[in-house]
This record gives structure tokens, sequence and C-alpha cells, in this order.
């Protein structure tokens, strides 16, 4: 059975507009852990894309490259949260804009 | 469908980087049980595996035309992979062996070091060889998220762990970008397939025409992070000067070159077919001015700095530029196969100078836990001749005086700007090589002019080792470049066979 005709532009506008929120909120928020949200999210908006287009071309490799980014993105959770944790022990603080000891 | 059988996976040529990653997992088991005394066997190990493989890996050249795929095409074999096996392979020999003694000396003598570097190494590798967008992705975060970690080896020291805070932070926010622009080029194209792209490319298949150019320039921008291209290298300098001195060294070559060969794969494989004006492909002009910006900011602000790690992370990103004017001319198609040679012999040339430089300042850094200075090259050539003269040659090199390799990927680089029709860039490159003798030179002459306090450090015999080996590197590929280039210009990407 054919799947139902997809109205994919929907799909790539919605995960622009969040890819967009997360890019936006990398830049402006300053809580680390806010940061690697903000991320999170822009990796989340490509995964909507990717599945997206897999349903739009009735594919699998799009939803199984889905798996590859979530499984990669658990990884860069576990690294992530551990530098965080490491840092907050020795500043009490995980403020990025108080890493500032590296400058010219 | 029918299953694929072991045969049709072709493991065998695989081997240089599953086999890195496997023996990471040996080594990372083996050193939980290593005693203090005996953690020697860490980098015995290491180095075991990598030279084995490295010899493994010379027999992949040329293969026939049957096994230049793995996993049903995700793992191209082709010769582009094995040149950039062995500048991979020959950069985590130096890694390895320039952090031996110092992660003893300054109590970071954690066994994680090696398995991470080798992990990081396989990442590396798989770039080049990636045949499938998905495998570029895993392979970009293989080689990235051990070197976040290692950057911050040296906790609780503050400005270890701030570096490996940005570097994870802006790192993450390039894969983002980067599995980004997979996702629209995906949905574009109907493929993730490198040949597969090309030809729907080619033939006009495509669902978007704005969809794929967003794409490519999303991924061109996640890829410009890990080279540390112009205005995506905020964070090299921080991240430079913070890291523990000998994952520096390692970093500055092993991510630029994963970078690199994973630029070149998508740009080279998959996107030549991308409209511009003319013969050329629509990116040509992009990265063009992304080589030059690069250039250019790279080599101006190095001028004012003092901090060794951080001068030489400008000049890393100096080097990017270079290596960008050679992708840039791979867009025309006449030209293509020389820039792309021409590419590759930087990298290895640029592999042995930085690695070279950098196990330098790891020997004259201080145990204290600060960063090494320009003038702590003051009048180094009292007190260890061979250590300057090393560094000399080095900084020479960098800086595009013969006779030594820098001087002869720069040329190749130059021409291959110049045939490319791009004769301004070229310029650009000749005139900011011209800066660059300016700061690369203020170390000779503070180590054979300036006077020093005169204090011979202790003798470290791994990192003299591998100083006269990067330096024997920089010197035969100075002299003897036709040995290399050779190997090199087989490697160019037979891409359009599918």
């Amino acid at each position: 059975m054919e799947p139902a005709p997809l109205n994919i532009s929907a799909y790539v506008v919605l995960s622009a507009i969040l890819f967009a929120m997360g890019a936006l909120g990398v830049l402006i928020r300053r809580n680390a852990i806010l940061v690697f949200m903000s991320v999170e999210l822009m990796l989340n908006a490509a995964n909507l894309a990717l599945i997206a287009f897999a349903r739009f071309y009735n594919q699998m490799d799009g939803q199984i490259l889905v798996f590859f980014v979530m499984t990669v993105a658990a990884a860069e959770v576990a690294v992530g949260l551990a530098l965080i944790v490491v840092i907050f022990r020795t500043r009490r603080s995980i403020n990025i804009d108080e890493l500032s000891r590296l400058k010219d | 469908m029918e299953l694929p059988t072991l045969q049709d996976l072709n493991l065998a040529v695989t081997l240089p980087s599953m086999g890195l990653a496997l023996w990471a997992c040996v080594v990372l088991a083996v050193g939980l049980f290593l005693p203090e005394r005996r953690r020697h066997w860490n980098l015995v190990l290491s180095l075991g595996g990598i030279v084995a493989l490295f010899l493994y890996n010379l027999t992949l050249f040329d293969l026939p035309a049957d096994r230049q795929s793995a996993f049903l095409g995700m793992y191209r074999a082709d010769n582009f992979t094995a040149f950039v096996n062995l500048i991979a392979l020959v950069t985590a020999f130096f890694g390895v062996l320039m952090a031996y003694e110092y992660l003893k000396r300054t109590h970071i003598d954690r066994g994680e070091y090696y398995p991470l570097l080798l992990i990081s190494t396989s990442g590396a590798m798989l770039m080049g060889a990636s045949g499938d967008l998905a495998v570029l992705f895993v392979a970009l975060e293989l080689l990235s998220i051990p070197l976040y970690i290692m950057s911050g080896l040296r906790r609780p020291n503050a400005a270890s762990e701030e570096s490996a805070l940005k570097y994870f932070l802006l790192g993450a926010f390039s894969s983002a970008f980067l599995v980004y622009g997979v996702a629209l080029v995906y949905g574009a194209a109907g493929s993730t397939d490198l040949s597969e792209i090309f030809h729907r490319v080619n033939a006009g298949l495509i669902l978007d025409q704005g969809l794929l150019l967003a794409g490519a320039g999303l991924m061109l921008v996640g890829l410009g992070f890990k080279v540390a291209a112009v205005p995506f290298h905020m964070w090299t300098p921080d991240v430079y000067q913070g890291a523990p001195t000998a994952v520096t060294g390692y970093m500055s070559v092993g991510a630029k070159l994963g970078g690199f060969a994973g630029l070149l794969r998508v740009f080279i494989v998959a996107l030549p077919a991308v409209s511009g004006a003319g013969d050329a492909t629509g990116w040509q002009d992009t990265i063009a001015l992304i080589a030059a910006l690069t250039m250019i900011l790279g080599n101006v602000v190095a001028i004012a700095q003092r901090d060794v790690k951080r001068m030489l992370g400008y000049s890393s990103i100096a080097h990017a530029g270079y290596i960008l004017m050679g992708a840039a001319a791979a867009g025309s198609p006449d030209v293509r196969d020389f820039a792309v040679s021409a590419s590759l012999f930087y990298l290895l040339a640029y592999a042995f100078t930085n690695l070279g430089a950098f196990a330098v300042t790891v020997a004259i850094e201080k145990d204290d836990a600060t960063n090494p200075q320009l003038d702590d090259f003051n009048g180094l050539s009292k007190t260890r001749p061979v250590l300057a003269l090393a560094m000399a040659l080095f900084m020479l090199s960098l800086t595009g005086i013969p006779p030594t390799a820098g001087v002869v990927g720069k040329f190749f680089l130059f021409q291959a700007a110049v045939n490319a029709g791009m004769v301004w860039l070229a310029l650009i490159g000749v005139i900011t090589s011209v800066v660059s003798a300016f700061y690369y030179l203020r170390i000779v002459v503070n180590m054979y002019l300036r006077e020093g306090p005169g204090e011979a450090q202790a003798q470290r015999s791994f990192l003299g080792v591998a100083v006269g080996l990067a330096a024997v590197g920089t010197f035969v590929l100075g002299v003897a470049p036709v040995l290399f280039l050779d190997l090199a210009q087989r490697a160019v990407l037979v891409a359009l066979g599918g």
C-alpha cells in the first residue's frame, strides 16, 4: 500500500524553525547545560527533517540515520555532562561567561 | 533482498581504521590492569598497533576495482583512503611518542590517553574513507568526542577544563550544523550515498536546488569548524592554549586531517555537479573566499601572540587556509586531480612539521603548569643545540623556506590555485607566507641570537626520538618530494565511476 502523499514543505519549515531556535539558544544562553540542550534541539530538528524525507521518499535510509544521530547524541551527552560536572566542582559555576581565563 | 555475505563486506580493506579502534579497546582493557611500574606497556602496545597497521596499510594502495569498496559502498578503500590512513597513522605515532614522558611529569599519566588517541585517529581515517553521509557523521563524532576528553585530561587544572568545555560546546554546535546539512542534502537528493548524490545532482533529479545549496552550505559550516576555517575558528586559540601540550599537538594535525578528508570527500565526490559559473562548481568561490580570509586572519593575528601554543593555534588556522586553497582549486574539473594530491601532500608535510614543532614545545615546557612563552626559547641554541636546530627546521618549513617539506607543499598548492585561474588567491597565499615569516622566524632569532637563562633541562629520550623523526620527515619531504608526491598523485579520488 502506498503511503498517503506527504506535505513535505511543512515539515522542512518546522524543522528549520526548531533548528534556528536551537542555534539562537546556543548563542544567547549563558548556562552550559542550557547551551547544550539547545544543541540537542538542533540535532532533533535534523532528525525531524530526516524522518520526514525518509517518509517522503518511502525509504529506510533517513530513518536509519536518525538512529545514528540519536546514539551519537547520547555519547555526546555522556561526555558533555561529565565535563560540566568537573567544571562545576572546580569553579562552583557553569556560566560560560565566566570561562574566560584563556585569552590573548 | 539478499543478505550480503561476509565476502561482500570486504572487511580486510577496512582493517586500518577498524583494527585501530579494536586495538584501542585492547589497550584500554590491558591498561586497566597495569600497575604503576608497568605503565610503559601502554606506550609499547599503542606504538606496536600503529606500526603494524601502517605496514598493512601500505599494501592497500592500488587495490583492484572490485576490492575498493567495503560494507556495500559505505566504506571506500581507494588510494585517497590509503593516503589519509598513512598520514593519520603517522600523526598517531607522534601523538603517542611525545605524550609518554609529558603525561608522567605533569602527573596526568592516565591510561585513557592512549585508547582515546587511537579511537580519535580511527575516526579521522574513517572520514577519509566514508562513502556515505551517515559514515561521515559517525566518523566525525568518533574523531571529536575523544578529543573533548583529551583536552580536559589535565583536570583539575582550570585552563584544561575550560578548553575542554569550550571545545565540546562548539564541537557539538558544529556537528549539529553538519547533521542538519546532511538532512537537507538527503532531502534534496533522496540518497545519502555520495556517488548516488552525484549522479542525481548531475542528472537534475533533485527535489529542490535551494535545499541542496542550503544543505551543502551547512555541511561546509560544520566541517569548517573542524578544520578551524575563518569565520568558524573562534574556539581554536583558546582550546589550543588550554589543552595539555601533547594533546594540542595531536589535535592540531589529527582533527584537521579528518576535517579535510571529509570535506574533500563530500565536495568532490558528491557535490561537484552543483551548478556554478562556467566549468567550475558552485562552491568554488565560497571556499576560495573562506581560504583567503583564513590565511589572512590566521597569519596576521599570530604576530601578536606571546604564548607559543596560542601562536601555533593561529598558525594552524593559517595553514587550514592554505589547504582550503587546494580544496577551492579542486572545484575546477581540469585541476581537480592535481589540487587534491597537492592538498594531501601538504597535509603530510604539515603533519611532520607541526608535530615536530609541538614536540619541541613539549620539550621546553616547564612542569609548573604554565604555558611556554616565546621568551622561553631564548638561548636554546646554547643549552640544547640539537633541539634548537630541529625547531629552526620546523619554523622554516612552516614559513615555506627551502629545503623543507613546507615549501614544496606550498609550491604545489599555489600552482594548483594558479592552474584553476585563481591567481589572486595564490597571491594572497604568497603575501601571507611572507607575513608569517615574521612570527616564525622570531622563535629562531630568540633561540640563536638572544641570551637565555643557560640551564639545560633534563634530556627526554622518547621526545628526542619524536623530534628527530619529525625533523627527518620534514627534511626528506623537502629534498625528495617526488617519492611521496607520486603516492599522493595516485591518491586522486576516483569519484565518478560510481
